[in-house]
């Protein structure tokens, strides 16, 4: 072990500067080959159950039973649930990757790296959403493969679709990112996605329209976020929804700033991950 | 220039339990330092603190000038830091563990490949660059980390305990590299550890904190030639089963081939051979009870505790 023949020299006194933008320009793309880097590694773990559990709803939902079930909108039951089936996946994904991931570097410590680098929060929080955001596309891609394999639907409005998909993924990746700043044990990065997540998802019309519900449960369901990124998504790929495309990217991007404003304030204050 | 300078350094955590209490301290550039404290004594507190690992509760800290509130990124960037305990993701291989790091910092990705490669050769890992880092022995960890902390070459080097649990013949190898490092790169290091003889061996400075404060600080010489007293352990043979009393030297009998002998600060050991030979004890060989710097510095905290009884 020596420190000869040396790449590292002696310094001068003065400090030297360091470029701020390329220095967070690298970390960046550092941390979101990083974070696919992780999720393809464990591809076995990440990528085929989702796929698999996506393949069974539409098998069972969509084709033994949905055959028995009339047109929903004008479509076929099938078509109806499969953008809802598409965007649970990118939902589910997009969250539990940044929350799994972030909650691992704070219990093994190596979040620090990060903290004791000159890398600005504002870097951290987008590369880790980057990373969410990528699982999340990425599996809502391979459903949308495999639905094809039972419905024959091609998006009426490509980047309407396209853009609800990747806000919606970004959205979740934040709210992923701040359950694991709060998170103290794996318990809490399972309960939101158990108890919140997945019945926000049922209730926001991925099998069914609110016009089928009664009219308190329809203003009710107002209220569940998740309505109005699945119709967004319906609407792109069907061209019919339940909700204004437009209030859907409003409410879509105004839960992106509030998660965002939350996300980045935590980190700045060290919550979670400083003592 | 100073690598490291404190002032006032506070800690609360909770509303009463102060682990620093108003440090100060500075660390001259290109320097070699320790800094010492039995467990609990506010060393790690500070290192966080310094590394922005942990929020202070009031005072400053500037690493090479740069203020780790209002320049902190500039400071971060100076500072390479080994902590004590394994942090870095034990389901990473070796090299893209460095190629992460060396990213976070700015290196672009070719200049990262290649100072990777350097420090894991330098450190004997890079037959281990595609192994989990859950694979590598506790010795191995360790390298890892100090080739972890060096990829973005930093100009201060933090050590926080790092040869615990490594064997000796890799602690020898680490302290050669470290002292290298410094000598020849003019890498400022501060270093905590629990082996005093590593401190004696390899610092010039040291800083020793109890209880959340300095209770003493300057050049390893000076504070060893202010110790009382040193003690050996002599080898010995017919020694009586009393010990003599010969003062000014306080002798205790160990066991039937070994008197413990304290020898006060400016009296000859010649003379105690002298002496012992008078009494007629043949002595055979001699070595120190412990380090030197571990006797003051076991009088300095017991002193110190005792007082704050």
């Amino acid at each position: 072990m020596s420190a000869s023949d040396g790449l590292i020299r002696k310094e001068s006194a003065l400090p030297q500067p360091i470029d701020l933008v390329a220095v967070n320009r690298i970390a960046l793309l550092t941390i979101v080959r990083k974070e696919i880097r992780r999720f393809a590694r464990i591809w076995v773990q990440t990528i085929v159950p989702p796929s698999i559990n996506a393949v069974l709803y539409m098998l069972i939902f969509g084709t033994l039973i949905g055959s028995r079930i009339s047109d929903m909108d004008g479509f076929r039951y099938i078509d109806f649930i499969v953008p809802g089936i598409i965007m649970m996946s990118v939902i589910i994904n997009s969250y539990s990757n940044v929350a799994s991931s972030f909650f691992s570097s704070k219990m093994q410590n190596y979040v620090e790296e990060l903290l004791v680098s000159p890398v600005s929060n504002l870097t951290i929080v987008v590369g880790y959403v980057a990373g969410g955001m990528a699982r999340g596309l990425l599996v809502g891609s391979l459903v949308a493969t495999v639905s094809l394999l039972f419905s024959d639907i091609r998006p009426v409005h490509p980047f309407i679709t396209f853009g609800i998909a990747v806000l919606t993924s970004m959205m979740f990746s934040l709210g992923g990112l701040i359950n694991a700043i709060f998170a103290k044990s794996f318990d809490d990065i399972s309960i939101v996605p158990s108890f919140v997540l997945t019945p926000l998802t049922y209730l926001g019309g991925v099998f069914y329209s609110i016009s089928m519900l009664p009219s308190f449960w329809q203003t009710a369901s107002l209220f569940n976020p998740v309505l109005y990124m699945v119709n967004g998504f319906r609407y792109g790929i069907l061209g019919t929804s339940d909700i204004a495309i437009w209030t859907s990217f409003f409410v879509i991007v105004a839960f992106i700033v509030l998660l965002g404003t939350v996300a980045i304030t935590l980190m700045n204050r060290g919550v979670g991950i400083k003592h | 220039m100073n690598a490291l300078s404190i002032s006032g350094l506070e800690k609360t955590y909770g509303s009463d339990m102060r682990a620093l209490k108003g440090i100060d301290l500075s660390v001259p550039e290109g320097d070699f330092f320790a800094l010492l404290g039995p467990n609990g004594a506010g060393k790690s507190t500070a290192i966080g603190i310094i590394c922005s690992l942990i929020n202070k509760s009031a005072g400053t800290v500037k690493v090479f000038d740069y203020d780790i509130d209002l320049q902190k990124e500039a400071a971060k960037a100076s500072i390479g830091l080994v902590p004590q305990e394994f942090n870095f993701n034990v389901f990473e291989p070796v090299l893209p563990t460095l190629l992460n790091v060396a990213g976070y910092n700015g290196i672009e990705r070719g200049e990262a490949l290649r100072r990777a490669e350097y420090y894991l050769k330098k450190l004997d890992l890079w037959d281990k660059r595609k192994s989990a880092a859950r694979a590598l022995s506790g010795g191995m960890k360790r390298r890892l980390m100090i080739a972890r902390a060096l990829v973005h070459e930093p100009r201060l080097l933090i050590l926080d305990e790092p040869t615990a649990g490594v064997d000796l013949e890799i602690r020898r190898s680490m302290w050669a590299f470290l002292k290298e490092l410094n000598e020849q790169h003019g890498t400022t290091i501060i270093l905590t550890t629990h082996y005093l003889e590593e401190a004696e061996a390899l610092c010039r400075n040291v800083a020793i904190i109890d209880r959340g404060e300095i209770v003493e600080q300057g050049e390893v010489s000076q504070l060893l030639s202010r110790s009382m007293l040193e003690t050996f352990v002599l080898d010995t043979r017919g020694h009586p089963q009393t010990a003599p009393a010969l003062d000014p030297f306080v002798i205790r009998v160990r066991d039937a081939e070994h008197l413990e002998v304290d020898v006060p600060r400016g009296e000859s050991v010649n003379n105690l051979f002298q002496r012992l030979t008078e009494a007629g004890i043949e002595v055979t060989s001699l070595r120190n009870k412990s380090n030197r710097l571990e006797e003051f510095f076991m009088r300095l905290v017991s002193h110190e505790n005792a007082e704050a009884k």
